[in-house]
């Protein structure tokens, strides 16, 4: 049984245009999936369905053998205590320290106990690399650092699934690997994730399944070396062959 | 908690109240314009008058907006006749009103004159205008985009600041009101229909305004 | 007119007139701080309730908008009038000074709930997702991630409409509230040089308002430098 199963999503931020049309996609547990695809076809727009940011209009999501009610408030928390996500933009509070960024949640809503979680928190931002940073707040520190405090944030929350959105894609060339790092560690510890990018050559290493979508659907889903090296579709094979020429 | 609206009896003034609120409506246009005038003359003393003439634009505005307009119009009606100076009420309210809104239009046009920045004024050298030329074609529309939402606040603020003048007699909308209910019960009921009017009537002019600010000056008025 | 001011003036600014307007004067300030001081609770929670979501509460959010639109839109003094007769038709005991004070807070909560309502689209929707992903529910929201970093947005407005205000409790005079316009009344009514009285009247006020126009002043400046967290 996969640990998330996603059937038949459509979803729309207009009533008469939607953005994602039966989008059928399952991730198994320790499984990383990429979602790759081409800039406004709907990666972005589906990680939010399933944090329930966007209302779906259609179609099921199943975590763990339960279907997802996402007009329901304790099927949404079920689903924001299960899965986190790291955005594009960071969205770090500016209003906090870093160690108050990654320890809120895990201390006031979570409810768990404050000493453990600033220990648990500490070891996470030495794992990124930030373990000087803690009083430091999101606007004195860079793009790369407030990401990896994104990621640290994240995984305090115990997550089962971590959905990542171009955490990569607003930063200098040279703090995309120290972000790349810090999600290679993830992986290597077995961590279920979708992540979205267009690192294509990180993609290829780290995914065991990737997805490519366009305008709203999934257009090929299989293990890297399919997608990239042989991909079966029309649209897979125009947007791979573009991608892999730069 | 047995209190019955009955508006039918306290409907039967509507006519006599409306009648009021043009008043109140004429009157808040007088002091709009009358304090429109001083204001202008305030904020160019502030920008380009000497030390002296600051000074006392400067006195006029800070004494005038950290008072209330209600005793200001009290001097006028209860001192002044002690050094010989009796005004009818309405002129004192009508005074009043207009030595107040001069005061904070002072302060919301030099806002606006303050807004221009030279290298606009530059810019239009740079195409060749002359002085006369930038001021027409730059400097007042830019002003009058920048004043035009403030402006159109103040108005509908002066228009409610004018039932104050219901305390010196002025039979504008409130006074009407008050002469209503001091000889009939349903004094709530004549109130509350005074509050719509009132309400209607602001509604109806931030209405003529933003259709005006949209087409005359290009701004997007937020009407409510 | 002169002699007549300075003949005057050592009668009227005796210990017992000089206590009175004291009094008064606080009396002014004591209900426009309490009526504003509601206004910004209740604000907050209009402003709360109008960010609810779902077709359930939106017969609430249409109540709402309509009140804090309509009640920016009725003079104080017509409020007054309303709010002494309602609590007299309703059979309950409500002292002047209450009356001015609820009147305050009905015509307080409408303009400072904008102002509120204002400070919290200054915080990025992001900000809010974020949170909600993080399962924080709508109030633990504001209190932990909104209003922390727009309380300087909305600070310095809501100080400044406070202290507008306190001119327009002048109005309350009208109902027989003691504050420092009826003071006013009183002592003119004695007799005393209306020159003296109003002129004193309008220096108190001066006094009271002035400075605290400059307080917020300072504060919006202080606020809208950048960098302190
Ligand atoms: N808040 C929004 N309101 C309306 N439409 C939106 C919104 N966000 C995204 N869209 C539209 O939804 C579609 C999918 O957007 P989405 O952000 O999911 O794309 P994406 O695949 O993440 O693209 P990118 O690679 O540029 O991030 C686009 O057509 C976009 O214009
Ligand atoms: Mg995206």
């Amino acid at each position: 049984m996969p640990h998330l199963e996603i059937t038949d999503l459509s979803a729309a931020y207009e009533a008469d245009a939607k953005v994602l049309k039966d989008v059928n996609m399952t991730v198994d547990k320790g499984e990383i999936v990429s979602l790759i695809g081409p800039s406004g076809s709907g990666k972005s727009t589906l990680l939010r369905v399933l944090m329930g940011l966007l209302r779906p209009v259609g179609g099921q999501v199943v975590l763990d053998g339960d279907a997802i009610d996402y007009t329901s408030k304790s099927s949404l928390r079920h689903v924001r205590d299960r899965c986190a996500i790291v955005f594009q933009q960071y969205n770090l509070f500016q209003n906090m320290n870093v160690m108050r960024n990654v320890s809120i949640a895990p201390i006031k809503i979570k409810g768990w106990d404050k000493k453990t979680v600033e220990a648990e928190a500490a070891d996470l931002l030495a794992k990124v690399g930030l373990a000087d940073k803690h009083k430091a707040y999101p606007d004195e520190l860079s793009g790369g650092q407030q990401q990896r405090v994104a990621i640290a944030r994240a995984l305090a929350l115990k997550p089962e699934v971590l959905l990542l959105d171009e955490v990569t894609s607003a930063l200098d060339p040279e703090l995309v690997n120290e972000v790349l790092d810090a999600i290679r560690v993830l992986a290597s510890e077995g961590m279920t994730m979708i992540i979205v990018s267009h690192e294509m050559a990180f993609v290829r290493e780290v995914s065991s399944k990737v997805v490519m979508m366009d305008e709203g659907t999934v257009v090929e889903a299989g293990p890297p070396a399919q997608i990239f090296d042989a991909p079966k579709t029309r649209r897979a094979q125009e947007f791979v062959s573009k991608i892999l020429r730069h | 908690m047995d209190y019955t609206f009955q508006f039918g009896e306290a409907t039967r003034h509507l006519p006599y109240l409306l009648g009021g609120a043009w008043l109140s409506l004429q009157i808040g246009f007088l002091a709009f314009w009358g304090g429109a005038i001083i204001g202008l003359l305030g904020a160019l003393g502030k920008e380009w008058g000497g030390p002296v003439v600051r000074g006392l634009v400067n006195a006029y505005v800070v004494f005038f907006t950290n008072t209330p307009g209600l005793v200001q119009i009290f001097f006028l009606v209860y001192a002044l006749p002690e050094v010989g100076i009796l005004l009818p009420p309405y002129w004192a309210v009508l005074i009043g009103l207009i030595l107040n809104s001069g005061a904070y239009l002072t302060e919301i046009q030099r806002a606006g004159f303050t807004s221009v920045r030279r290298t606009e004024l530059e810019a239009a050298e740079t195409l060749g205008m002359s002085l006369m030329q930038s001021v027409r074609y730059v400097v007042i529309p830019h002003i009058a985009k920048v004043l035009f939402a403030p402006l159109s606040n103040f108005y509908i603020w002066i228009v409610l600041g004018t039932s104050m003048a219901a305390i010196f007699g002025v039979e504008e909308l409130t006074g009407r009101a008050i002469n209503i209910s001091s000889s009939n019960f349903r004094t709530i009921e004549v109130f509350i229909i005074t509050a719509a009017i009132y309400i209607a009537i602001t509604v109806v002019a931030s209405l003529i305004l933003a259709l005006i600010g949209r087409h005359g000056f290009r701004v997007k008025a937020k009407i409510f | 007119m002169l002699e007549r001011l300075i003949s005057e003036a050592p009668r009227f600014f005796n210990y017992y007139n000089t206590v009175f307007l004291l009094q008064a004067m606080g009396n002014t300030l004591l209900m426009t701080v309490i009526g504003c001081g509601v206004g910004f609770i209740l604000g907050f929670i209009i402003v709360y309730l109008r960010r609810s979501e779902g077709l359930a509460w939106l017969p609430v959010r249409m109540v709402l908008i309509a009140y804090v639109e309509t009640f920016r839109r009725i003079p104080f003094l017509v409020i007054l009038f309303i709010v002494l007769f309602g609590v007299q038709g309703i059979g309950i005991q409500v002292s002047l000074f209450g009356v001015a004070m609820i009147s305050i807070a009905i015509i307080a909560t409408a303009f400072i709930s904008e102002i509120i309502r204002a400070g919290f689209d200054s915080i990025h929707q992001t900000q809010w997702d974020t949170a909600s992903a993080m399962n924080f529910n709508r109030l633990q929201t504001l209190w932990y991630v909104v209003l922390p970093q727009s309380w300087k947005v909305i600070l310095p407005p809501a100080f400044a409409f406070m202290v507008m205000f306190i001119k327009d409790t002048a109005l309350a005079s009208q109902l027989g509230v003691v504050e420092l316009t009826f003071a006013g009344k009183i002592l003119a009514n004695r007799g005393i040089s209306a020159i003296l009285v109003y002129g004193t009247i309008l220096a108190l006020y001066f006094a009271l308002s002035y400075p605290l126009t400059r307080l917020g002043a300072w504060m919006e400046k202080r606020f809208a430098s950048p960098g302190n967290h």
